[in-house]
């Protein structure tokens, strides 16, 4: 398939592992900053490509794994409601809240849909004015853009019955906090493909002069991250601390002006709370004060939620980088993805889902 | 599909009424303008509560599934389609020659007759191509909202053979694994079927009969050791289930499981992994190794497993585990898909 096999062309791809290993003179520690590329680095066994000469590191670019537990359990509640119609992206559907999850609320009488794009929930509220139409506005600097236009249209055709549970989270943010921190292992970054289609790279260069690391825009197929990887290391070698594009057939250093001018109509920049890591400062976006009759969590005040998390998850030094999904003692036995006790065992770009879905008994591979 | 001609205008209604479910002249009248002009044969003529059928001496296999599919019409087929090829090949795979089949009806109220002729005639195409005779039936109507369209439940009779010994039990290190044609079809075009996606996809299913090219793989290689029809959880799930219960591991060669570049385009778009999508008119069969490239070639000398191919092997190592060798030659897990198969977010 075009724009595809050549990226998985196995000879380019082993010929890159081969030159890794020839530059690399220690070992270097990277982490790939999207869930998307952690399962494809899974899935094609590219680590084991790797021998000694670099450890991959799984960052915290999982949507579905860092929303909040408060969040989950506000739409878990708001989907609960009579006269709601609750519209989400398929994956967050499994992702476990305090006591239940939305395919739960959905046996038990909630109208819960899965969408594709939040125009389809806008569409929803159309086609039923008599219904409350909410859509759990997830992910990344990647969904924003559609999240944004949902709801620019709907203040445009005055639609009420639309409001979004909005739970936007940013990547620089987050790399600072995890480079900030005492137990950082982390010397260089494969910055997620998707993320800087959008906003492009300016602001990594700011992050890899402060804190003196090599950062790499990249794709998802193995040649992608192979050809990443080889450059983080050959900065790393050199003690270039910039930032270089790897992903050029989709990355621009401004990303997409259009999309870019559109999130910052509709959203501004706010503290936000990750799950399994705390609050992080200006890590979020939030709905700017001439949309906030859009935001479910106003509309529909939720009031008296009380989280708990399981003891036993481990998932906020997973999403840091600092503890290998396999290594956790709960991993495989109290912590399945049929009985997951965090959302990084849940999603499709969760480590720890990636972890046991592929490498699960890694002895006996 | 069989053309019909289409006996509505001896029907005093276009949708289906609580009546026609209430075994008064509406009942009748379903039976003798709908049923019968399709499905009916010597059995089903009786109009008996029951079919009297008599069987060569021997054993029997038995088997019943429901169809519950949404949309009811899909590229590729029915739900009707669906019912008839569905249950005539879980009995093929156990090495039955498909003989008899029931029909069960609900149907909600309201539903367009139109669209039950339809579906009807297509479930009578299925069992003339499959050679089997839908000998007894039942319908029944269910108030508006309670059912979505129509549900149909069909079970099956078949003649055991004597000369195979079929189980999911007996894969032995060496057998190899044989997959009748491209993995997905069926579960994509559903998907993309679905109004909601917004792309545009020309998958169609792959819904058919396979008991003839089983049978006669069965006549060329009665030394098979297994077959499973990769439905519901694809490909993936029946090598798991085969390995599991012959306490075997299963080396997977990846990149020899054929699927259509459409098929994978969308599974590339929504995050799924082909293995994990549901067939509805493949097989997959554990032969010997010695009989393995006999077997190939009689499936690939039908239509319906032109596409045929070896996928993988039996191994000593990893038992209940299947493995892969991936384009790069590093190694990873096969696993099952953890319940409904969810388009990720990004």
């Amino acid at each position: 398939m075009k724009f595809i096999d050549e990226y998985r062309d196995p000879q380019i791809a082993l010929r890159l592992a081969d030159e890794i290993k020839r530059r690399a003179t220690r070992r270097w520690t990277i982490m790939e900053i999207c869930g998307g590329q952690t399962h494809s680095i899974m899935r094609n066994g590219i680590d084991q490509l790797l021998g000694d000469t670099v450890e991959m590191v799984h960052g915290p670019g999982c949507p579905v794994c860092v929303t909040p537990l408060e969040v989950i359990d506000q739409a878990h509640s708001i989907a609960s409601m009579p006269g709601v119609i609750f519209a989400s992206f398929g994956d967050m559907l499994r992702v476990p809240g305090s006591v239940s999850d939305l395919f739960t609320v959905r046996s038990r009488g909630g109208d819960v849909r899965i969408v594709y794009s939040p125009l389809e929930a806008l569409q929803f509220a159309r086609d039923n004015p008599q219904k409350e139409v909410v859509f759990l506005a997830v992910g990344f600097e990647t969904t924003a853009p559609a999240n944004a236009m949902a709801v620019h249209q709907a203040a445009r055709e005055g639609i009420d019955n639309f409001t979004v549970l909005c739970s936007q989270a940013l990547v620089p943010p987050a790399m600072r906090a995890i480079l900030s921190s005492q137990e950082n292992c982390v010397e260089g970054f494969l910055a997620a493909g998707h993320v800087c289609a959008v906003t492009g790279y300016e602001e990594y260069r700011q992050i890899a002069r402060d804190f003196h690391v090599p950062i790499v825009p990249t794709g998802f197929e193995p040649v992608d991250l192979l050809a990443g990887i080889l450059e983080t290391v050959g900065l790393l070698e050199d003690g270039r601390a910039e930032v270089v594009n790897r992903y050029g057939r989709v990355v621009s250093s401004d990303g997409n002006i259009r999309a870019r001018e559109l999130v910052s109509t509709v959203f501004e920049v706010a503290d936000r709370q990750w799950r399994g890591i705390g609050l992080i400062p200006e890590s979020g976006l939030s709905l700017r004060r001439e949309f906030l009759r859009f935001d479910a969590a106003r509309k529909f005040a939720v009031v008296h939620i009380r989280t708990e998390e399981s003891p036993l998850c481990r998932s906020g030094q997973v999403l840091q980088g600092n503890l290998k999904p396999d290594a956790c003692e709960a991993f495989g036995k109290e912590c399945t993805p049929l009985h997951p006790l965090g959302a990084t065992m849940v999603s499709s770009e969760g480590a720890c889902a990636a972890y046991y879905r592929y490498h699960r008994n890694s002895e006996l591979l | 599909m069989q053309s019909f001609n289409c006996p509505l205008p001896l029907m005093r209604h276009e949708t289906v009424q609580m009546g026609h479910g209430a075994g008064g002249k509406l009942s009748r009248e379903l039976m003798q303008a709908v049923f019968m002009p399709h499905l009916g044969n010597v059995f089903l003529d009786m109009l008996d509560d029951q079919a009297k059928l008599s069987l060569p001496s021997g054993h029997v296999a038995f088997t019943t599934d429901t169809y519950v599919i949404s949309p009811v019409f899909f590229p590729g087929g029915t739900i009707g389609s669906l019912a008839v090829n569905g249950t005539v090949n879980d009995l093929a795979v156990g090495g039955a020659k498909p003989l008899y089949l029931s029909a069960g009806f609900v149907l909600e109220e309201g539903f367009p007759l139109a669209d039950l002729v339809r579906i009807v005639a297509d479930m009578a195409d299925a069992a003339r191509k499959a050679g089997v005779l839908i000998v007894t039936g039942d319908t029944k109507v269910v108030q508006r909202g309670s059912c979505d369209g129509i549900f149909i439940n069909t079970s099956g009779i078949g003649l055991l053979r004597d000369d195979v010994s079929l189980s999911c039990r007996n894969l032995k290190p060496g057998d190899r694994i044989l997959l009748s044609g491209t993995a997905g079809d069926h579960g994509m075009s559903i998907m993309t079927a679905r109004e909601a996606l917004s792309f545009q996809a020309d998958i169609a299913s792959d819904c058919a009969s396979l008991n003839r090219m089983i049978e006669s793989v069965l006549d060329a290689v009665p030394q098979v050791h297994a077959m499973r029809d990769p439905t519901r959880g694809g490909v993936a799930a029946v090598l798991n289930e085969l390995a599991s219960a012959s306490a075997a591991g299963i080396e997977l060669q990846e990149h020899a499981v054929p699927v259509r570049a459409e098929v994978r385009g969308a599974c590339e778009l929504l995050g799924i992994d082909p293995l994990h999508v549901a067939n509805e008119g493949k097989v997959v069969v554990v032969v010997p190794e010695p009989y393995a490239s006999t077997a190939l070639d009689v499936m690939r000398s039908f239509d319906e497993g032109r596409d045929a191919a070896v996928i993988g092997s039996v191994t000593a190592e990893h038992p209940g585990m299947v493995v892969t060798r991936t384009s790069l030659g590093s190694r990873r897990i096969v696993d099952l898909p953890a319940g409904e198969l969810l388009p990720r977010i990004c």
